[in-house]
């Protein structure tokens, strides 16, 4: 399998689809959809994810190669799946700033992965917590690219929990790369350098709460 | 203490000439916090050339920094593309909706005149007060936002990666466009009083595109253009990686590459010393929660890895810092260099020694 996932981790990276396809085709010979996707796409994305963190990896890859992923999984999984993970309900918003490519690489490293999650698009402060209190989300992800916005994830932390929220918030995006510290700062429960680091956390998400 | 001989622009010129000046030239590129010096919101203190010119004043006087930044903010470009700006209380304006709402569009492209858009002609006449106040003692840095980065504020990011992974012949027309309206826009800076012109280039970053990619795109735009903007460039990645590709865009004819905090200073220095200058990379985000002790420091460690033998300029790794950078911070910052940057730099061998005992990098 570790053959499997490195040609096809090269083949997203090239963008050579064809050869992707073929490979997740081969994966799902070996197992059901469901293994097909933890076996081959996640650790794929996993490794790209890590890549980008050092720099050898550029984000039009990740973005693109998600895309696909999210395309491929999409084909054989469908999103009322029983196999799909539905929970924790989770949810991934732009906080207040206007790029929102990190939310969907995010969104489509989540659902190559499996994951159902609601897609807020970009919103402010009153606005998110609200929804996210209406659609009782257990895990929040916030991607900000902005400085400004990222200090706001501290007024979404403080009135879910004044609200009763227990909501977990996992933050992204580039003041959260920049600063180390800024995420606890800002009271989130936990920092994603990649879209397959926000898998990784919200799979452990998934296990404190069972 | 050696006594300081040269003014801003002389010492700039030495540094970028690969010669030692009198102290390490530093341009902390503060843009909106001339709108707190001058008590006006942000939306307000762009409005209008006057503010900018006289707040770009103080600041100068306030932090001495070696240079003046006419950067007002990076979607004003956009505005003279029929875009529009969103405006904050405590962040740079951003872009509104994209100008370029469907690929078709680039089909019937056409670059808008600087002379035509207001809100250009309103940063010219900034730099040309700027000008008439500075002449030739302190440098006035332009920007010009790449034509290969540009697409970004004109169609979204993840569009514009849509366009240039799927539609090379579109991709190919739009920098067409965008160059002749960079090299105008460069030009025009440079004609109203800018020394030099700050390319913004952050996809350019392998952070972004891989570098093969960038080699056959981004690269080729950015050697044609900057061999038709008739002033001295500095290469700027914004925030981006650039270790991968420093060579390359040596190679593209700039003068000066601004690089990220995310890499290290004397390896960057290192791979293009003698070819072009570095500038950076204290790390704006961080600079935010900075006591006086810890910015003392990350200059002295800056100057340590790069500034022997000229070619580097203090500067933040983004190109601008942003508004919730405290004074507290940004003068301690200012009187670390005129501490710690005068030539010759006799203290560095000693702190990098106690740097790697340490363990700091």
């Amino acid at each position: 399998m570790e053959q499997l996932i490195a040609s096809f981790r090269e083949a997203l990276e090239s963008l050579d689809r064809v050869r992707a396809d073929a490979i997740f085709r081969q994966a799902l010979e070996m197992g059901t959809p469901i293994q097909a996707v933890e076996r081959l796409v996640v650790p794929a994305l996993e490794q790209m994810g890590a890549a980008w963190s050092d720099g050898t990896v550029a984000l039009s890859q990740i973005y693109l190669g998600g895309q696909f992923c999210e395309s491929l999984v999409e084909s054989v999984l469908a999103p009322s799946d029983p196999d799909r993970k539905h929970q924790p309900r989770s949810a991934i918003v732009v906080l207040s700033d206007y790029h929102d490519l990190g939310k969907r690489i995010v969104y489509s490293v989540m659902r190559a992965s499996g994951f159902e999650i609601f897609d807020y698009g970009r919103m402010d402060v009153d606005t998110l917590v609200e929804r996210a209190l209406a659609d009782r989300v257990r895990v929040l992800m916030i991607s900000v690219l902005m400085l400004p916005s990222a200090l706001k994830v501290r007024d979404v932390c403080a009135r879910l929990r004044e609200r009763g929220s227990d909501a977990k918030v996992i933050v992204g995006g580039a003041p959260f790369l920049f600063d180390s510290q800024l995420w606890q700062e800002v009271g989130a429960y936990a920092m994603g350098k990649s879209a397959a680091q926000a898998v990784a956390i919200v799979e452990r998400v998934m296990g404190e709460m069972q | 203490m050696t006594s300081l001989t040269m003014n801003s622009m002389q010492r700039t010129v030495t540094a970028l000439g690969h010669q030692e000046p009198d102290r390490v030239p530093m341009f902390l590129l503060t843009s909106m916090h001339g709108a707190k010096e001058m008590g006006f919101t942000i939306e307000q203190y762009f409005s209008r050339a006057e503010h900018v010119a006289e707040g770009q004043m103080r600041l100068l006087k306030k932090y001495r920094s070696d240079c003046v930044y006419a950067f007002f903010y990076a979607s004003i470009e956009v505005e003279a593309w029929g875009g529009t700006t969103l405006f904050s209380l405590d962040g740079p304006p951003l872009c509104g909706a994209p100008v370029i709402q469907r690929p078709e569009q680039i089909d019937h492209l056409r670059a808008p005149s600087v002379q035509d858009s207001p809100s250009l002609v309103k940063v010219l006449r900034a730099i040309n007060m700027l000008k008439e106040r500075l002449g030739d003692t302190v440098p006035i840095v332009g920007v010009t936002i790449s034509p290969f980065s540009l697409p970004v504020m004109q169609m979204g990011f993840h569009s514009y990666l849509d366009l240039m992974f799927g539609q090379p012949e579109r991709f190919e027309r739009l920098m067409q466009v965008n160059q002749g309206f960079a090299v105008e826009w460069a030009n025009a800076q440079l004609a109203a009083g800018a020394t030099a012109i700050c390319y913004f280039d952050p996809v350019a970053s392998p952070t972004n595109v891989p570098r093969e990619f960038y080699l056959k795109t981004g690269h080729q735009v950015a050697k044609t253009t900057i061999s038709q903007i008739k002033g001295p460039t500095a290469t700027h990645l914004a925030s981006g990686r650039g270790l991968t590709i420093l060579d390359d865009i040596a190679q593209t004819g700039t003068a000066v590459v601004g690089v990220s905090a995310l890499e290290d200073l004397a390896e960057l220095k290192r791979l293009v010393a003698g070819r072009i200058s570095v500038m950076g990379n204290l790390n704006g985000v961080e600079m935010r929660r900075w006591t006086p002790a810890q910015a003392e420091y990350e200059v002295k460690r800056a100057i340590a890895k790069a500034g022997r033998g000229g070619g580097f300029v203090l500067a933040d790794n983004h190109g601008e810092i942003p508004w919730q950078v405290p004074d507290t911070v940004l003068l301690a910052i200012a009187d670390a260099v005129q501490r710690w940057g005068v030539y010759p730099l006799d203290w560095v061998d000693e702190f990098l020694n106690s740097s790697r005992l340490d363990g700091a990098q």
